[in-house]
């Protein structure tokens, strides 16, 4: 991760352009005319399906050819005598989530419609997708907290205008619970990057290669700050028990804001432990990683339990949401590279399945102009496309094989069983539970006879097929043919492991495997394989010398 | 040919692309025939590398082809490819084959239904997951495949969901199931954790060697027994199966009996070496967990009234033999028996559905009786089903049983002596079946315990009126004070009433209690008879009816089958036991051979049949002959499945349930509530800050907004850009 190269064969700068390209669509449809409800929409739409395309356009011009390398490095030195610098770029780690930011925005887009002040709306939107793209492209701290905590601001004001009856609390709790957070965070970077020049008497710099290469901090402080970050993370996830403005504020905000929420800002924590936490502070997850591994398994039994008791079947998506992280938790803080593969592609699956839940439950709310479980029922005789859309995606959340839900689950689960089984196999029965709460769901909501109102529902039309068939060859493709993904975030998780790996003394993959029980021909014992020092030139191989 | 081994599965999940994707045009029946054509075209490729395979030498049947690197991750290295040997390919043989028989079946069966596309594309879909179950290379395929008849468990079970119990049926079955994927799951982790690969040939090799701890080993066995007992419903994770009959019939057959309940037989078998590398007591743990359920569900089935749950409960049973051959080594007769089992239990299901199919829906054997006059060619098919399950030679069921019952007695007499009672019930629950059904008096014309309790008081309640209008009429001749003819004739008629309403009450006194089965003669109804409601008449004009010639075929041929199915293994010589020696290069020496000589074979063949004719015999003593009261056998406790259903019912319901919303409540006021008294808190002591504290955070926002736009501004303007 250390080498910065460009990739060559970039036509344009297009990092820049994929967070400037919505800041500047927003700030078109805020001069726009706000009584053109369908100009602005047409010009957000355009705005977010260029981004997407440009999003899609750098998947096919990633360069696995590159090991670790970041890739489509843009750079600029800023203020220079605070050291921080313009910099983006991505790498295997933040490609999918750029991917999936860039995809999920369009639909979330069209799918539906605010009803009132579109002009508002659409802008905080754009506004919105600009901040979490330079989240996940920013590798200066500055820069990453900025958009960290810009991202806030649309979202308080989609939830708080936008959203549905209790949406004021819920705008607020959201705000208030994840400012308090990031805080911590903000001090935390200060701190880092003082005591850092402190230590290498050099100047003061933002850098993330730069701070995490030198790890200059003594590990008593490095823990500290790790945990002044971590709890910033933790709130964004939300990891139990800091997860109650969740619940809240995916039921009220309206259903764009909802697939947004789940689909991409939840990943702004889960990324921030992987990309921050553990490459910043390898030592201090590793010694902090037990906590994080009981905390993440509470979340997904409990989140589980939770969901299964919920009335409201928007909130019950909220909570199993609570679960699905739970899992994302767990893999990243396996420390090992199927742990944490599995983690990424857990974090783009759920934007997937749970976005896709959250427009599913917006469509049926249109139509029944209720989310209450006991007030719906029967819906699938008189919508049988919709009820089949939903069994495809209730069925990838529950994590079936084939499905998209299912690898990500699945290698988190080998990772944490590899690292530390018993946390794995109590996490594999929340698998039960999962199956549980989601087919109770839809049994209530869709099987039995339909009654009043609910027996005339329409099924879905075109414009909704539209919006979720891009999301539902997601779910198929990434669940059979994963390799395209994994393929590419490979050597980057790679080289984030083997970095662990080098900092924490005596720490290694998990070393009683492959032959520890076998008594012959186990002679690979020890699992930290190509790893060599963390600098990631050649990390392409790892992993595939053991066959 | 082997090469074409991939069109097996391919060509079902065509048929259900198709049939999904295919637009409105594809109705019935082009649907039905779609996807029989799929299947029977699957069978044909799975035949053809059927010969394939035969051709090679016996040590060269192990074949694998990779269609493409499915999770690589690290050092996991899965692949989407699959194993062709002796094993998967019979398998095939029979899930195609049968398959496309109960495929053909459904075309009838389902003729009219709304979802008739729906259910040909999910039977499909079945059919796909099935096979990929059975000829995936690795231990995830199988799982996959594993999952997914799952999932088409569940869209089948409730697939006619608008009822609200199959919906429910669905969703239990799911998730019971899923407990015993829970244990698969942790299986394939340590699996991998141990071996660094979860490729069958790896995984098999490898312990075959013998280079595997036994601790190892007992665990990973255990772990996949406790998914095999959830897929093959064996005790205590059974209960869904009884309420999985909630599907339409083909689905019964087809996943509830003959393939998908099987899938945990087929795994056990598949890693038969990581079995015999496990501790003792592992092997001896599944047998008796097979004994112990087929005995288990032998007696439940003894006392079912509707027809397809006692073969629902047959079919745990039956399943239980499996496991107990599992148990004691016996891999071949235990592939054996499935398959022997596949044709009979197929062709019971098929044969139960063209009964229900005739009696217009009627799944009640009380209502059944005499059906062999109206469908002649099912109660032939069906009664040949029977003599195969009940161990009557030289029926398919006799061989298979006989030898998982031999090698029962080979491991523990005790065994083989739950067996053998088990095999008594078997033969004792199958008779009672086929008299109540096919033999004895027609019932179904027979008015209802129901139907005569509500003539009874409709009866009652017409003559209380007659009486209470005759002692109106009385008072108002007696106020008329008119002429006395009138209210004599009056007070005539309200005595005639009392009278009638007094010989009506003491016959109602008396009346005979609703039992059972009225299997000598029609219920009496005496007084009432004109009362009973029109439904009665109305059954009486329309007669049961055979189903037409789309149902009946695959009937015929399934039982030609079932008739001889056994020749695939017949103990009499090495050279009859051939599907022992095919199986073989599977086994890895695994399979236990018998320390008993030829002699006690002989003597547990002919008892295992005496068996077999004493519950024929006493089931024909209590239902057709009526020398023993039928009620006897029909013990409360027995129909209701030993209560254990009701009582796991009861407590998910209650304290499961409270349980969940104890904790979902914890959330609300506890977690929730410390982050709103945090909140209030703050707002309460913060008085100096009171005043951006007035609610709005929108203060917050356009002042993070402000400042974050003041910070730009300061960071451009001192920029190098």
């Amino acid at each position: 991760m250390s080498v910065l190269a460009t990739a060559s064969g970039v036509p344009f700068a297009v990092l820049p352009a994929l967070v400037f390209t919505p800041a500047v669509g927003a700030l078109i449809v805020a001069i726009l005319p706000r009584r053109r409800p369908e100009l602005l929409k047409l010009v957000a739409v355009a705005t977010s399906a260029v981004v997407g395309a440009m999003a899609v356009w750098l998947l096919t011009a990633f360069d696995t050819g590159h090991g670790a390398d970041l890739q489509f490095v843009s750079r600029r030195d800023w203020i220079p005598d605070l050291g921080i610098q313009w910099l983006l770029a991505v790498d295997g780690i933040s490609l999918f989530l750029v991917v999936l930011t860039g995809v999920l925005f369009p639909i979330a887009l069209l799918a539906v419609d605010p009803g009132h002040d579109d002009r508002a709306y659409y802008a905080w939107l754009l506004l919105l997708e600009a901040g979490v793209m330079g989240v996940f492209m920013a590798l200066d701290l500055v820069i990453f907290f900025l958009c960290f905590e810009v991202v806030l601001v649309p979202m308080y004001f989609l939830i708080g205008r936008w959203g549905h009856g209790n949406r004021a609390y819920a705008a607020t709790k959201f705000f208030l619970y994840t400012m308090a957070g990031s805080a911590f965070m903000l001090v935390g970077i200060l701190a880092l990057a003082f005591l850092h020049a402190d230590a290498t008497g050099g100047d003061l710099t933002f850098d993330l290669v730069a701070l995490a290469e030198a790890q200059s901090l003594e590990t008593t402080t490095a823990r500290w700050v790790f945990l002044s970050f971590a709890l910033a993370f933790a709130v964004k996830v939300p990891i139990f028990p800091l997860h109650t403005w969740l619940p809240d504020a995916h039921t009220e905000a309206p259903t764009a804001g909802s697939v947004i929420l789940a689909g991409v800002l939840l990943k702004l924590g889960t990324y921030g432990f992987l990309r921050f936490g553990l490459y910043l502070f390898p030592e201090a997850s590793h010694y902090f990683a037990p906590v994080f591994l009981t905390l993440g398994v509470v979340g997904i039994v409990y989140g589980a339990v939770v969901a299964t008791m919920q009335r409201d079947l928007k909130r019950l998506v909220a909570y199993s949401s609570v679960a699905h992280l739970g899992f994302i938790v767990l893999g990243t803080f396996s420390l090992n590279t199927e742990g944490l593969e599995g983690s990424l592609l857990q974090m783009v699956n759920h934007g997937v399945s749970t976005g896709a839940l959250f427009l599913l439950v917006g469509m049926i709310y249109e139509r029944c102009h209720t989310r209450q479980i006991d007030k719906l029922g029967g819906l699938q005789k008189p919508a049988p496309i919709l009820a089949a859309v939903f069994t495809v995606v209730m069925l990838s959340s529950i994590g079936l094989p084939g499905l998209n839900g299912f690898v990500g689950e699945f290698l988190i689960l080998v990772g944490a069983f590899n690292a530390h089984r018993w946390w794995a196999v109590a996490a594999a029965g929340g698998v039960i539970l999962a199956a549980l709460y989601l087919l109770w769901a839809y049994q209530r909501v869709f099987h039995g006879p339909a009654e009043g109102d609910n027996a005339s529902v329409s099924d879905l039309r075109l414009r909704e097929g539209l919006v979720l068939a891009p999301l539902l060859v997601l779910i198929v493709g990434m669940g059979v043919y994963p390799k395209p993904v994994i393929e590419r975030m490979e050597p980057a998780v790679d080289a984030l492991v083997a970095h662990v790996e080098a900092h924490v003394e005596g720490f290694t993959e998990p070393t009683s495997r492959f032959g520890a029980d076998v008594e012959a021909g186990g002679d690979h014992v020890g699992g930290s394989d190509g790893h060599s020092d963390g600098h990631g030139e050649d990390h392409g191989d790892a992993g595939e010398d053991d066959h | 040919m082997l090469d074409a081994v991939w069109l097996v599965p391919a060509l079902p999940l065509a048929g259900f692309l198709v049939l999904t994707f295919g637009g409105r045009r594809l109705r019935e029946p082009i649907a039905g025939w779609l996807a029989t054509g799929c299947m029977a075209s699957s069978f044909v490729a799975t035949l053809g590398v059927f010969l394939a395979l035969v051709g090679r030498p016996s040590d060269d049947r192990r074949w694998v082809t990779t269609l493409f690197e499915w999770v690589p991750a690290g050092d996991l290295r899965v692949d989407a490819g699959f194993l062709v040997d002796p094993l998967s390919v019979t398998m095939c043989l029979f899930i195609t084959g049968v398959g496309a028989l109960i495929h053909l079946y459904s075309i009838g069966y389902m003729h009219g239904d709304d979802g008739y596309r729906r259910f040909f594309a999910y039977l499909n879909l079945f059919a796909f997951s099935m096979l990929v179950l059975v000829l995936g290379d690795n231990l995830l395929l199988t799982f996959l495949g594993w999952e997914g008849v799952g999932a088409c468990s569940y869209l089948l079970i409730s697939f006619w969901f608008t009822d609200e119990a199959n919906a429910t049926a669905g969703k239990k079955a799911f998730v019971t199931n899923r407990i015993g994927d829970w244990g698969f799951m942790v299986a394939i982790f340590l699996t991998f954790f141990t071996f660094g690969s979860i490729a069958y040939v790896d995984v098999l090799d490898t312990t075959a060697a013998g280079t595997v701890a036994t601790s190892t080993a007992t665990v990973i066995a255990v772990m996949l027994f406790v998914g095999a007992i959830g897929k093959s419903a064996q005790f205590p994770l059974y209960l869904w199966l009884p309420d999985a009959m909630a599907g339409p019939t083909p689905v019964s057959a087809l996943i509830h009996a003959a393939t998908m309940v099987t899938s945990g037989i087929y795994l056990l078998t598949r890693v038969n070496p990581i079995i015999a590398d496990a501790a003792d007591w592992v092997p001896t743990l599944i047998a008796w967990t097979g004994a112990g359920t087929a005995l288990f569900a032998a007696t439940i089935a003894v006392a079912q009234r509707d027809i397809k749950k006692v073969l629902a409960y047959s079919t745990i049973s039956q399943l239980g033999y499996m496991f107990l051959a599992v148990g004691c080594g016996a891999y071949v007769a235990a592939v054996f028996h499935m398959v022997t089992h596949a044709f009979f239990k197929a062709l019971l299901f098929l044969g139960s559905g063209s009964v229900i199919h005739g009696m217009n829906g009627d799944q009640d054997m009380a209502h059944y009786g005499g059906l062999r006059r109206f469908m002649p060619v099912t109660a032939g098919t069906f009664v040949v089903g029977w003599l195969a399950i009940a161990g009557v030679p030289p029926f398919a069921g006799f061989w298979s049983k006989d030898e998982i019952l031999a090698f029962a007695w080979n491991e523990s007499p005790l065994l083989w002596a739950v067996g053998l009672v088990t095999a008594v019930l078997t033969a004792f629950y199958m008779t009672r079946q086929v008299v109540l059904t096919f033999f004895g008096r027609g019932r179904f014309a027979d008015p209802r315990p129901a139907e005569v309790e509500a003539a009874w008081e409709a009866r009652l309640a017409e003559v209380d009126a007659t009486v209470e209008a005759a002692k109106q009429t009385v008072a108002a001749e007696t106020d008329n004070g008119q002429p006395a003819e009138g209210l004599e004739a009056a007070e005539q008629a309200l005595a005639a009433a009392r009278a009638e309403q007094a010989t009506l009450r003491a016959a109602a006194d008396v009346r005979p209690e609703p039992s059972g089965f009225a299997l000598e003669a029609a219920p009496d109804v005496g007084p009432v008879a004109d009362a009973l409601p029109d439904e009665v008449a109305v059954r009486a004009e329309h007669h049961p009816h055979e189903s037409p010639r789309s149902m009946t075929l695959p009937l015929v041929v399934l039982a030609a089958l079932s008739v001889v199915g056994g020749l695939v293994q017949l103990p009499f010589s090495s050279t009859t036991k051939r599907l022992e020696h095919w199986l073989e290069p599977t086994l890895f020496h695994n399979e236990v051979h018998l320390t008993i000589g030829a002699g006690t074979l002989w003597i547990l063949a002919v008892v295992a049949v005496l068996g077999g004719v004493v519950g024929i015999g006493v089931a024909v003593a209590a239902y057709a002959a009526r020398r023993v009261d039928h009620r006897l056998f029909e013990q409360p406790v027995l129909a209701d499945a030993w209560r254990l259903d009701r009582a796991v019912s009861r407590f998910m319901g209650g304290p499961g349930r409270a349980g969940f919303e104890a904790v979902a409540r914890f959330d609300e006021a506890v977690v929730d509530g410390a982050v709103d008294g945090v909140a209030t808190l703050v707002r309460k002591e913060a008085g100096l800050l009171r005043r951006f504290h007035n609610g709005l955070v929108r203060t917050y926002a356009v002042g993070i907004g402000v400042g974050a736009v003041g910070l730009v501004a300061w960071f451009l303007s001192r920029s190098s850009f």
